[in-house]
């Protein structure tokens, strides 16, 4: 097996020195923080999951698919191939370590460093599996910034585990990274921005899509004009995105949701009803659209295991998701930890990357220059505007029937859960999960977590779990009997 | 002209192989996953739940929902969306654990 820093499964042992920043996430936020840390001087160790660099939003086709345009799938492509150059270059001056194909798992105070009384730690240990054989890896670093980015918000609905039903920005990894489509006839529905984007995309790759089926009404955006006009470029995205839609006929349906898929090996149709203000389905409303697939999202959730598992402090965004409080300088109430991008809170590629530049100044001691602070108020401000127009109405729990299967790794359906709340006194999440198993399965709660917490009748709660993927129990016994 | 997504990207794929599901060969190209492969086919399906016996495939495709596991070369519970096809693997479906032989 060939032995190169790109190849995930043989990849290099990690530096002896310790680096000045670890960063975990090489998407837009992690990627521009690695070139920006490296631009003033500093030592820096990038880990990442998958095979390149990008994170989800910069997903690529695999070299080996030979693609010349990869830039067709993508908007503002130019941000990443001028990032990426710049990570390449630092490479190759040894002043960036890139490592591919590795899962952080847990990130603790390095041994001999651990804080004392008030202080803070003096380095960091990450510890990861990685690549496909699961090997253990360790490195350790002076900083940390965490920009693990975000997952798909899921709200079941009957039928949502049918085949043929997949996430909304699954459908648009898949098309980016594999060049392959669900189905020919792709109904795109949940909510929020990222829809028109996906919808765009399957069309410009052949799929045909009846209908766009947004949850929320654009009419939310106009108690925030100011916000909206000093976002010209997010305007400008917007009817982009609208015009690739009019140029495909392609239908955006406004509060209105996907309320059950049918079919019985893959889905077949889908059933889209009118929502009242609180997202409950108008009675008599349904109509069914014939699809050979469903592509669905109801936003995106900040992924903050590993924050948390540090006892990072989080608050509850706009969207309703629970996100990472930070100051000004994209420090985490954790000394010695930042945080940038979707970690903080839904808000886009390009606030990612003014955070990781921010971030990259700040673990450097240097100030950053004011315009990237004013970039950052002004697309915080319109990520606010936009996650409070597309939080989920309370009344979405309206499309479940009592056998709809909430937590799709352990299928408990949402009458288990209403009856572990109603009949056995649970309050919180937690104790559903207690009595039902709901969220105990491979995912951790990742596709339903949201789902329960709404039934428990809370909201949902910053992840805590002490492992961030599955880590085979030989990497744990590997570890150094100081525990860390 | 139909639209297709390679001809989006104008992609030329540097090889082009063989993987085998279910005893069916199915087509892959250099760098597509497991899953890429199969929904290329129109194999949305490649798993059965431990419960209900369920039909399940790639769902979230970044990795995080694990609804895609599947045996690989007699491996069980690997993610299809997040390992590479490579020339003449074996794909099974993968029924509830995979792990049928720890049965009791």
């Amino acid at each position: 097996m060939p032995n190169s820093p790109s190849d995930p499964s043989g990849s290099p042992a990690a530096p002896a020195v310790p680096a000045d920043l670890a960063i975990v996430g090489a998407g837009p936020a992690g990627l521009a923080a690695a070139v920006t840390a490296a631009d003033l001087g500093l030592r820096v160790t990038l880990l990442d999951a998958g095979d390149r660099p990008g994170g989800q939003y910069y997903r690529h086709p695999a070299p080996g698919l030979g693609a010349a345009r990869p830039q067709a799938l993508h908007h503002d492509w130019s941000a990443f191939a001028a990032r990426e150059a710049g990570l390449r270059a630092h490479e190759a001056a040894g002043r960036i370590t890139f490592l591919p194909g590795h899962h952080v798992w847990t990130v603790v105070p390095a041994p001999g460093a651990a804080p004392g009384a008030g202080e803070p730690a003096k380095a960091w240990r990450l510890h990861a599996v990685v690549g496909p054989e699961e090997r253990a890896a360790t490195v350790t670093a002076a900083a940390v910034l965490l920009a693990t980015g975000a997952y798909e918000r899921q709200l079941p609905f009957p039928g949502w585990t049918l085949p043929g039903v997949v996430g909304a920005g699954g459908a648009q990894a898949m098309l980016k990274a594999g060049l392959v489509l669900p189905g020919k006839r792709v109904v795109v529905a949940g909510s929020g921005p990222l829809l028109l984007a996906v919808a765009g995309s399957l069309a410009a790759a052949g799929a045909r899509v009846p209908a766009v089926v947004e949850a929320a009404s654009y009419l939310a955006y106009a108690g925030r004009v100011p916000t909206l006009l000093r976002n010209p470029a997010k305007l400008a995205e917007g009817a982009l995105f609208g015009g690739g839609l009019l140029r495909h006929r392609v239908r955006l349906l406004t509060r209105q949701a996907v309320v059950a898929a049918h079919g019985t090996d893959r889905v077949e149709a889908v059933t889209v009803a009118r929502l009242d203000r609180d997202w409950r389905p108008v009675p008599g409303t349904g109509r069914r659209i014939p699809c050979d697939a469903l592509a669905v999202g109801h936003g995106l959730v900040p992924q903050l295991e590993l924050a948390t598992e540090l006892g990072c402090a989080t608050r509850t965004a706009a969207d309703g998701t629970a996100a990472l409080e930070l100051d000004t300088e994209q420090r985490t109430s954790v000394p010695g930890i930042w945080s940038a991008g979707e970690t903080g809170g839904i808000a886009g590629a390009q606030l990612a990357l003014a955070e990781g530049e921010l971030a990259a100044h700040s673990v450097a001691g240097r100030p950053a220059p004011a315009a990237l602070h004013r970039r950052r108020a002004r697309l915080r401000a319109f990520a606010e505007a936009m996650g409070a127009a597309h939080r989920p109405g309370p009344g979405w729990t309206g499309w479940l029937t009592e056998d709809t299967d909430v937590c799709r790794c352990e299928e408990v359906p949402a009458g288990r859960i209403r009856e572990a709340v109603a009949e056995l006194g649970a309050r919180d999440a937690r104790t559903v999960k207690l009595l039902t198993r709901a969220g105990m399965g491979w995912c951790q709660g990742r596709m339903c977590g949201q789902a329960v917490a709404a039934l428990a009748g809370t909201a949902p709660g910053a992840d805590r779990r002490p492992l961030s993927c599955p880590v085979p129990l030989r990497n744990l016994a590997e570890l150094p009997p100081d525990g860390c | 002209m139909n639209a297709t997504p390679r001809r989006l990207v104008g992609g030329a794929p540097e090889a082009a192989y063989t993987i085998e599901f279910d005893g069916r060969a199915v087509p892959a190209e250099a760098g597509q996953s497991i899953a890429a492969a199969l929904w290329g086919a129109g194999i949305l399906a490649w798993r059965t739940t431990r419960e209900g016996g369920a039909p399940r495939g790639a769902f979230c495709g970044i990795g995080s929902c694990y609804d895609c596991l599947v045996t690989v070369n007699g491996r069980p519970n690997q993610r299809a969306c997040l390992v590479p096809a490579r020339a003449g693997d074996t794909v099974t479906t993968q029924e509830g654990t995979g792990r049928a032989e720890l049965a009791v």
